[in-house]
């Protein structure tokens, strides 16, 4: 019984090992083989963004994807501010849009979750993508993390949490962060109300050049032959 | 009395010049209608400057009906004093200068029944333009360029923030916002009637009622520290903005707009007492004056 009970541990503990151990391109492969039963996708959820400046409610989303690349994020209804790296939030893009030279970066820690990272060069000179890091759960084959550095927009990070879609790798709730510039208007450009409020000096410590949106998914419709009309 | 307040309302009717303000205000709503059908993304980049370089907007979305209205309300801020001031600073001195005040006070009502029947006519006046503004910027834009979310442009001491207010909230902090406007606006109607009542003739109350107005509206909105601390809190033009209260929405701790609330409605409710302690003040002194006025000479 002990004898058996050792066998297991010890073979648990060298399929571990060889988890992380297994070579990061083929991790990646998997990966994708695992994202490429996706031809596409429906989503629905609520988007809360917290800036510093901007004061908006929680606003209901669809987010749309067709293989390849396909991306849309939509607002239901209202206006809608969505963050121009928003793209960056499908991972199913990320694969099937750009080839890369893949550099292993070992191992870290995310949520007591032992990852390998994973840093992607697009092969592409001329590419909007400068560098991507991926945080990868190997057993579950799941990416957790992603930082994204662009050309044009800046850098950005997002944090994925799985559940109920885990067995597709689309997370139930992403979150979404940016940096911001600062946003000034000239005083006295608005002829404003002076409630007194601004005196306020939490009003002060607020500040911050970084803004975040949250995702949390309801429901995804998967695989239904979704419609280029969702695109436009 | 309430055939002396027709006979006021008849002869405001009468006046031409009370037509040159619902026509001013006519063709000032409709060119700012017209320039913002016609431009209004210059506009809307200016007011979201490099909030663009991190987000996407459907810029013809926030160009509303609603976004209108607050707009061309912001810009007859100046405007709408002077038009009231024509017929409130004519009430008592016009009569003076035609001769007719002493043969009004012939008729078996007394000073303060006439100039009590005079303000009834400035406020009734008032809400008639209010209403012709209510109309034209706000249900006119909204079949012009329809209702959605409501965004607002604001400088909050030393921030600039963007609140963003829901379609189905928006309406009743109008209604609210032109209640408001209509007692800011009385303020003027009365300061214009304390005024007439010292005048023989028409032309200097409306001047220096538009002239009050104007200089306390300009220093109301030069950003002095020290003109903020010591001179502001005592100029009625600085509560005259308090409409605007109503579309400061209230933030929970998460930065999201709770719907339905208001983010400072003790601060509007002050204003409004003010403004009305202003409107009993300039009313009193001016019922007091008119029982001394010497209406022989």
């Amino acid at each position: 019984m002990i004898k058996n009970s050792t066998s297991l541990l010890l073979l648990l503990l060298l399929f571990n090992q060889q988890i992380f151990a297994q070579d990061i391109n083929v991790l990646l492969a998997n990966i994708k083989t695992k994202m490429s039963k996706i031809k596409d996708y429906e989503a629905e959820g609520q988007m809360k963004t917290k800036v510093v400046f901007l004061k908006l409610p929680v606003a209901a989303v669809k987010l749309y994807f067709k293989n390849p690349s396909k991306f849309k994020l939509k607002t239901s209804k209202g206006i809608s501010f969505i963050p121009k790296g928003a793209v960056n939030v499908n991972m199913n893009s990320l694969f099937n849009e750009h080839n890369f030279t893949v550099i292993d970066a070992g191992t870290d820690n995310i949520n007591n979750v032992k990852v390998r990272v994973a840093k992607l060069l697009p092969n592409d000179d001329n590419s909007n993508l400068v560098l991507s890091t991926l945080y990868i759960d190997p057993v579950n084959l799941l990416i957790i993390k992603n930082k994204t550095t662009t050309k044009e927009n800046g850098t950005y990070e997002l944090m994925m949490n799985y559940n109920k879609y885990s067995s597709y790798g689309l997370p139930d709730e992403i979150l979404f962060s940016f940096n911001t510039k600062d946003y000034k208007l000239p005083k006295g450009l608005t002829f404003d109300f002076d409630d007194q409020s601004a005196k306020n000096p939490l009003s002060k410590t607020n500040k911050a050049s970084k803004g975040e949106v949250k995702i949390t998914l309801n429901k995804y419709s998967i695989n239904k032959n979704l419609s280029d009309e969702f695109f436009k | 009395m309430f055939s002396l307040l027709q006979i006021e309302l008849f002869k405001i009717s009468r006046r031409p010049r009370t037509y040159i303000a619902f026509a001013a205000i006519t063709a000032i709503v409709l060119i700012f209608q017209f320039a913002f059908k016609a431009d209004g993304e210059s506009y809307m980049n200016l007011m979201l400057q490099n909030v663009q370089d991190s987000f996407d907007l459907d810029k013809s979305k926030a160009i509303n009906g609603y976004f209108m209205c607050y707009i061309i309300l912001n810009t007859l801020l100046v405007q709408v004093p002077i038009l009231v001031s024509l017929i409130a600073g004519d009430a008592i001195s016009g009569e003076a200068n035609m001769g007719t005040l002493r043969l009004m006070l012939t008729k078996p009502y007394n000073r303060s029944q006439l100039l009590f029947v005079k303000f009834l006519a400035a406020f009734l006046f008032t809400i008639f333009l209010l209403v012709w503004i209510a109309i034209l910027s706000l249900f006119v834009s909204l079949l012009i360029f329809g209702a959605d979310d409501m965004l607002i442009f604001r400088v909050k001491g030393d921030e600039s923030q963007i609140l963003q207010i829901s379609k189905d909230d928006v309406l009743w902090r109008y209604f609210a916002a032109f209640g408001y406007a209509a007692v800011a606006l009385t303020v003027i109607a009365t300061l214009g009637i304390l005024l007439s009542v010292f005048a023989e003739n028409s032309i200097g109350p409306i001047v220096a009622t538009v002239c009050i107005v104007l200089f306390f509206t300009i220093v109301s909105n030069i950003n002095v520290p020290i003109i903020d601390k010591h001179v502001k809190p005592w100029l009625f033009t600085t509560y005259m903005v308090g409409w605007k209260g109503f579309f400061y929405i209230g933030i929970d701790n998460e930065g999201q707009p709770i719907k339905g609330s208001l983010e400072n409605w003790p601060a509007i409710r002050n204003s409004l007492v003010i403004l009305i302690a202003h409107i009993a003040t300039f009313l009193g002194i001016a019922f007091y004056s008119f029982q001394k006025k010497d209406i022989l000479s």
